[in-house]
């Protein structure tokens, strides 16, 4: 069984690809300050001289800077390096946290229902229908100091109710499954039941919207960054590099602007080229379908 | 049904008093309105006449009620930098606003629809895995990068688009001012509404092509094509129409996400609508302005549920409103 999915996973060509591209830009982001040229972020290194310089293939470019400087005179290559560790960070950290919050919320108030379940369920629908988005940015807005923490913490507080409200529909049909029943007439507490029957087989569809969830955060982290109410100035992130560069697409250095936005790009691509071929893995009649 | 929709109404206004709240909460404990508004020089004499004359000596509950009352009447306070009411400046904003975002969602659902209809029909041919693959591009493309990569091709390269403002504007019924009459408005309209269209198109798009692939397996597709009905009726009649439930459920939880990225969207085209006041507001700690705005977007976004809703009992009969 394992294999024969293992198979299948090399053989189709986009979650192959989606997971190659992952690969690549995670090495590049873990590995940031040793593949790196320059630390973009040393001010001992910034020369204002070198500042808007274009790609090295380019007439005026110069080693070290492959893909051209920014405005401060900052690598552009290095800096995306280093964004890409941001844009992972957030990714991972939200994904993380507000999966095990979901999960746990979801997983009780399926098994319990009750009280529990009508309060999370009404706030979830409130919540969906404002949007993480909309929600992220206006809590960061009103908030004055702001730093990686903060955005995480900004998209985890809407983005929990995601996993919570899957968890809560698959804990609800297995929850009738006759091995549960099984389980509870043998005796089995009900914190085993959950963890032990009930979990392992909710998980497969939360896969999903994690996998999904971690391309939507990257790109809100990149969005509230380019709004300016993200990571701190001083703070490496391929949306501020984005704000920063469209001042100077009509003076035609689009470099600014292009290969930080191939990194966001790529990113998110690769992961929802992971989600595709693990949403039809999963479940292969709806395919190709729901994206949230 | 008026059962359902009064239960919704009733959810509703429990919305709108938790975001109250939450409003009047940053009212109070971000940002002191006594030192914004009696400066950062006044004397204590001074801050404590602030004080009182805007009842802030009052307990917890009693300021809540009286913001409560206030926000009724429409009466958001004064903006602490234009120094004019709120809902003033909200209100000649938002025609801009609304008329980029319905701009956008027309695209959305035509160009979504339609295309997800057409890939639908021919799943294995060249044309609709070159459509399939844009639309992945177009769930993975953050709207802040759609726009200024059509900036770029559009107006740096091609120099053929405009990506600044709204353009020539006239004023039809007092105080709607609108573009949509004039070329250049419309010229103005047509990259920002792509821009906020796109992604709600690809993922409408991806919606409608899984739920047709499932429809057009079923017998009643099946018996339709048997007595020989055209293609049309088929496809449109038949299958679209029991495809379309999960569509216009997406659609409508959109409109938040909508009403988010048109903050992005407006900032970049530095498009006159409410989001860039939004923005600008952000910057300024302008507080009054943001809660009347997340006030005003939680009264539409409510309202447009509720609408979808309804609506959705249209398409789908076998919804009894219980």
């Amino acid at each position: 069984m394992k294999s024969k999915r293992f198979y299948r996973y090399i053989k189709d060509i986009s979650a192959v690809t989606g997971s190659l591209i992952l690969i690549i830009m995670l090495i590049g982001a873990i590995f940031a300050p040793v593949i790196a040229p320059r630390n973009p972020y040393d001010m001992e290194n910034l020369y204002l001289k070198d500042s808007l310089l274009p790609t090295i293939w380019m007439e005026g470019g110069k080693a070290p800077f492959i893909l051209g400087t920014d405005d401060q005179g900052r690598d552009i290559l290095s800096t995306i390096l280093y964004g890409c560790r941001t844009s992972f960070t957030v990714g991972f950290s939200v994904i993380l946290i507000a999966g095990m919050i979901g999960i746990t919320i979801g997983l009780l108030s399926g098994f319990y229902r009750g009280l529990l379940e009508t309060v999370t369920m009404r706030l979830a629908d409130a919540i969906f229908s404002f949007s993480t988005t909309l929600i992220a940015m206006l809590f960061l807005g009103v908030l004055k100091s702001h730093n990686v923490g903060t955005v995480i913490l900004a998209i985890v507080i809407t983005d929990w109710v995601r996993y919570a409200r899957t968890m809560r529909g698959s804990v609800l049909s297995v929850k009738e499954e006759d091995y549960v029943s099984a389980a509870r007439a043998v005796g089995a507490s009900d914190l085993r039941i959950m963890l032990k029957y009930i979990l392992p087989n909710a998980i497969p569809p939360i896969l999903i919207v994690a996998a999904v969830d971690f391309g939507a955060a990257v790109m809100l982290e990149a969005t509230l960054s380019f709004l300016g109410v993200g990571v701190p100035i001083n703070k490496p992130s391929l949306g501020m590099m984005v704000s920063t560069g469209k001042n100077y697409i009509y003076a035609g250095k689009w470099w600014l602007v292009v290969f930080p936005g191939i990194a966001l790009l790529l990113i998110v691509f690769g992961i929802n080229l992971l989600a595709d071929w693990l949403r039809e893995e999963i479940n292969p009649k709806i395919s190709k379908g729901k994206v949230s | 049904m008026y059962k359902c929709i009064f239960r919704r109404l009733t959810q509703g206004v429990v919305v709108l008093l938790v975001v109250s709240f939450l409003c009047f909460i940053i009212f109070q404990f971000f940002g002191d309105p006594v030192l914004t508004l009696a400066g950062r020089y006044a004397t204590k004499a001074q801050q404590d006449a602030v004080r009182i004359k805007m009842g802030l000596d009052k307990p917890f509950y009693v300021q809540y009620f009286v913001f409560l009352k206030n926000a009724l009447h429409g009466d958001f306070g004064l903006s602490y930098v234009a120094q004019t009411p709120v809902l003033g400046l909200i209100l000649e904003r938002l025609p801009a606003s609304i008329e980029l975002a319905i701009s956008a969602m027309f695209i959305a659902l035509t160009f979504g629809i339609g295309l997800g209809v057409l890939v639908s029909l021919n799943p294995r041919n060249f044309m609709s895995r070159i459509i399939m693959s844009g639309s992945l591009f177009g769930i993975s493309l953050p709207t802040f990068l759609i726009g200024i990569l059509l900036i770029m091709i559009f107006s740096v390269i091609f120099r053929i688009l405009p990506t600044f403002g709204r353009g020539a504007v006239i004023k039809i019924a007092e105080r709607w001012r609108t573009g949509i009459f004039t070329i250049d408005g419309l010229r103005h309209l047509i990259l920002p509404a792509f821009t906020l269209g796109m992604y709600q198109m690809a993922v409408l798009l991806r919606l409608t092509r899984g739920g047709m692939l499932e429809v057009l397996r079923e017998d009643y597709i099946r018996t339709a094509w048997a007595k020989g009905l055209s293609p049309r009726i088929v496809i449109f009649k038949h299958a679209l129409k029991n495809a379309l439930i999960p569509v216009v459920t997406m659609a409508g939880l959109q409109f938040g996400e909508l009403i988010a990225f048109s903050i992005v969207t407006e900032s970049i085209f530095q498009w006159p609508g409410a989001g860039n006041l939004l923005l600008t507001a952000v910057y300024e700690t302008d507080h009054p302005v943001i809660v009347a705005y997340v006030m005003m977007t939680s009264i539409i976004i409510l309202f447009l549920n509720l609408l979808v809703d309804i609506l959705y009992g249209y398409i789908n009969p076998k919804i009894r409103y219980e």
